[in-house]
């Protein structure tokens, strides 16, 4: 198609290439809009490589041909990219291929040249700040279905398929358009942290109810410490507030209505209106730690770690990403969010699922290596070494091994999960099925906990980002049950 | 001998033209071609959907929002630059009195041409770092932290410089002043150097101020450098992609609070990259292409002035 696009321009092509010259020439180029534009060009498709595919088996249920090439491409975020270097020489001794290794923070950036192109890699940790939205990926048909995956034999037990050893709810987070493209392999646990050490010198005990959570954020302002950190720049982690309050006010139900774009989402919903004026108390009586709203990701955090808030909301990868921050004695610990009156959910329950998207592309020159690359992250051999490096959990049952020592923040986390029935254990959809939505529902929270707007008028603005993604075509094929 | 000079000079240029029009020109023209299609950006897949980008563009009140913002530092930025950089380059080279009628700077010039100049050395990224722990809304920073010693800031309300509606945008816009007030002092004492000696002997032998000589004298004789500094700093307001995206909130590419500091850059980047519309983001390209080019070219048209030889 890009031929026929460029073809379009015909009609006014002389004339303009003649102002540009003559501009160029007076050296007036617009020189910065250059990097964009340029950005936008493309090297043309090219979907015609060799698939490499050899015999199918049992043990090779995708039919991986020996030697050949494998090309791997890692977010290098909080997790590091070690894990994958010592998944790559498994591989590599069990199926010899070259591999190439590409540990980066750009993934946008290094990949999406090589989507357009048709020559992306055949396995993508697609995650960070410049991930590739995964409904664009979808939409333009590069993401293979991982079905076939979910279908294969189990590495470490044939007579049990790949979907039976996930934890649950691993497979419908990966979905898009019915279908699963993604394997989020991070177990992952979102909510609010806190340092067990500081409660212990305040005697504050464990909060369950939004009282007592304002309780101690009250004492703490009076001793001189903020109640509140949120990594402001990033309204993302404030947004995790937001939604889990709504999900356990509410129920399931209310948080369904939200990944499924209905029509009263926010407005006409009790269990969001209580909710975000709960949390427009905390800005309103001067609980959140001065300052928060401004900071980015890692100074809010590290002010937290330095005592200067009691509180943050993150997710489980918070105890890895401040690992040289936090003291020796900070003892961290998980709070599931703390209930309303009239709550729907438990205190115990909690948004836990997958994080961490690993992707195949379907135009992947080695498909095939990419599937049995991710068939065999559920091994419990890679699981195991994944927790050990990376320190987190995995979505497979069982998958690491008891000998493997966890910190304290994660400990309290598992314990959390451990805590909280399967059946009341929420995650929601919304995220990476309509970015601009998402994009659009975190301005208002950055608005709301900076006080420029009411409650009221965030659940407006929440409820027209829902109403003009269900105006999408492709929200049709999103539905969650 | 004539013809072998041509072909001497095209051998030369013939590389060069070849480079430009492949990564240069031709860029551009694909841009052109898909700001008219619905492309995505992750495939060649498309189709095409006419002037559509551009009629949805006009009635996008963010991209609006976005635009007024570079017609703000459009006005702002090259007046303030080069007023501010003109001042200081007279100052340190012909602003001093004294001695026996002799022409120079204001004492201890040479170390403020240096200092005025260190900002321009550093890289983009780094400044916008810098800035941003300057800037930094809690008592951690630089200016929050002063403010609070002086006790003219509550240190339970800090100034969150970057997250404030009515500050954000400026808070940038000094930076690209504070950065570029060293580069083109240094190119306006260049030209002024580059001015004989006599005519300022002359005007101070007929008893001018420094005021009268600044306006009657270096003015007229820098005009076509200052003209140059115009448009290059015209250009530059219609960018500050860098800055923006880096300093100021919002998930991708800044232009927080609630689009406050948004300018055509970092909304171009957002809706190419993280929406999935870089059909609609070329035509974002296209209109930025084109409202770079009449400015240059009205900027040039409008100052030109007789030259004046000496």
């Amino acid at each position: 198609m890009g031929s026929t696009s460029t073809s379009n321009t015909h009609g006014e092509g002389l004339s303009r290439r003649n102002l540009i010259k003559r501009s160029a020439a007076l050296g007036l180029i617009a020189v910065p809009t250059m990097s964009f534009l340029s950005a936008c060009a493309s090297s043309g498709g090219g979907n015609d490589q060799e698939k490499q595919k050899g015999e199918v088996t049992k043990d090779n249920p995708f039919g991986v041909t020996k030697g050949g090439t494998l090309d791997v491409v890692i977010f290098k975020g909080g997790f590091g990219d070690q894990y994958a270097i010592e998944w790559e020489k498994l591989y590599k001794a069990k199926y010899g291929p070259e591999i190439s290794h590409l540990g980066t923070q750009e993934i946008t950036g290094k990949l999406q040249p090589r989507f357009n192109a048709g020559n992306p890699p055949d396995v993508v940790d697609n995650s960070g700040a410049q991930q590739i939205k995964l409904d664009v990926l979808h939409k333009n048909g590069q993401l293979a279905d991982l079905t076939e995956l979910l279908e294969a034999p189990a590495p470490d037990d044939p007579s049990k398929k790949v979907k039976d050893i996930l934890v649950p709810g691993t497979a419908d987070k990966g979905f898009i358009g019915g279908k699963m493209h993604s394997l989020n392999y991070v177990y992952t646990v979102w909510g609010v942290w806190y340092s067990g050490k500081m409660f212990k010198d305040n005697g504050w005990e464990v909060p369950k109810t939004w009282d007592a959570f304002l309780q101690i954020m009250q004492d703490a302002k009076k001793k001189g410490i903020g109640g509140l950190a949120h990594q402001g720049k990033h309204p993302y982690y404030i947004n995790v507030m937001i939604m889990d309050l709504i999900a356990k006010t509410g129920g399931l139900e209310a948080m369904k209505a939200i990944d499924n774009l209905e029509k009263n989402a926010f407005v006409g919903s009790e269990a969001a209106k209580q909710s975000i004026e709960a949390i427009y108390e905390i800005v309103d009586k001067g609980l959140l730690m001065p300052g928060t709203n401004s900071l980015d990701h890692i100074e809010s955090q590290t002010a937290w770690n330095e005592g200067k808030a009691v509180f943050i909301p993150s997710g489980s990868w918070l105890e890895n990403e401040q690992l040289k921050q936090t003291p020796e004695d900070f003892d961290m610990k998980f709070l599931p969010m703390p209930l309303l009156p009239g709550s729907k959910l438990p205190f115990e329950a909690i948004r836990a699922g997958a994080g961490e998207p690993f992707i195949v592309p379907e135009k992947a020159k080695n498909k095939a290596g990419g599937l049995e690359f991710l068939r065999l992250m559920c091994s419990k051999e890679w699981s195991t070494s994944f927790a050990q490096q990376a320190n987190s959990l995995t979505i497979v049952q069982d998958g690491v091994d008891k000998s493997v020592q966890l910190r304290s923040g994660t400990k309290s986390a598992v314990e959390a999960v451990d805590a909280c029935p399967v059946d009341q254990r929420f995650d929601y959809f919304y995220i990476n099925w309509y970015s601009e939505m998402d994009e659009s529902i975190r301005t208002a929270s950055a608005e709301l906990m900076a006080k420029r707007i009411t409650p009221a008028e965030w659940l407006k603005r929440a409820q027209a980002a829902v109403d003009k993604a269900a105006k999408d075509p492709a929200s049709a094929n999103n539905k969650r049950q | 001998m004539q013809q072998g000079k041509y072909r001497f000079v095209t051998g030369f240029l013939i590389v060069p033209v070849v480079l430009y029009a492949v990564f240069m020109i031709w860029p551009y023209m694909q841009t052109f071609g898909y700001s008219f299609t619905n492309w995505q950006g992750q495939s060649q897949e498309m189709s095409f959907v006419g002037l559509d980008n551009y009629t949805a563009l006009f009635s996008d009140s963010v991209f609006l929002k976005a635009l007024w913002h570079n017609v703000l530092l459009l006005v702002f930025l090259p007046v303030a630059t080069i007023l501010l950089a003109l001042f200081f380059a007279y100052m340190v080279n012909v602003g001093g009195r004294g001695g026996a009628g002799g022409i120079r700077g204001v004492a201890g010039s040479g170390f403020y041409k240096i200092l005025f100049f260190v900002p321009h050395v550093l890289s983009i990224a780094i400044l916008a770092v810098l800035w941003r722990a300057i800037y930094r809304g809690d008592v951690a920073g630089l200016i929050n932290g002063v403010f609070i010693k002086l006790g003219l800031s509550d240190p339970a309300h800090p100034i969150e410089w970057l997250n404030e509606p009515d500050l954000v945008l400026w808070c940038v816009a000094f930076v690209l002043l504070w950065w570029g007030v060293g580069f083109y002092l240094v190119l306006f004492s260049a030209a002024m150097q580059s001015v004989p000696k006599e005519i300022y002997e002359a005007a101070l032998l007929d008893g001018a101020s420094r005021t009268q000589s600044f306006f009657r004298v270096t003015l007229p004789l820098l005009w076509d450098t200052v003209q140059t500094a115009w448009v290059y700093l015209a250009i530059l307001a219609m960018d500050c992609f860098a800055l923006i995206s880096v300093m100021t909130p919002g998930n991708s590419y800044g232009g927080g609070p609630d689009h406050n500091s948004e300018v055509m850059a970092t909304y171009l980047m957002r809706n190419f990259l993280s929406f999935g519309k870089s059909g609609y983001a070329c035509a974002m390209g296209v209109v930025i292409l084109g409202l770079t080019l009449i400015l240059s070219l009205v900027t040039l048209r409008i100052s030109r002035r007789e030259r004046i030889e000496y």
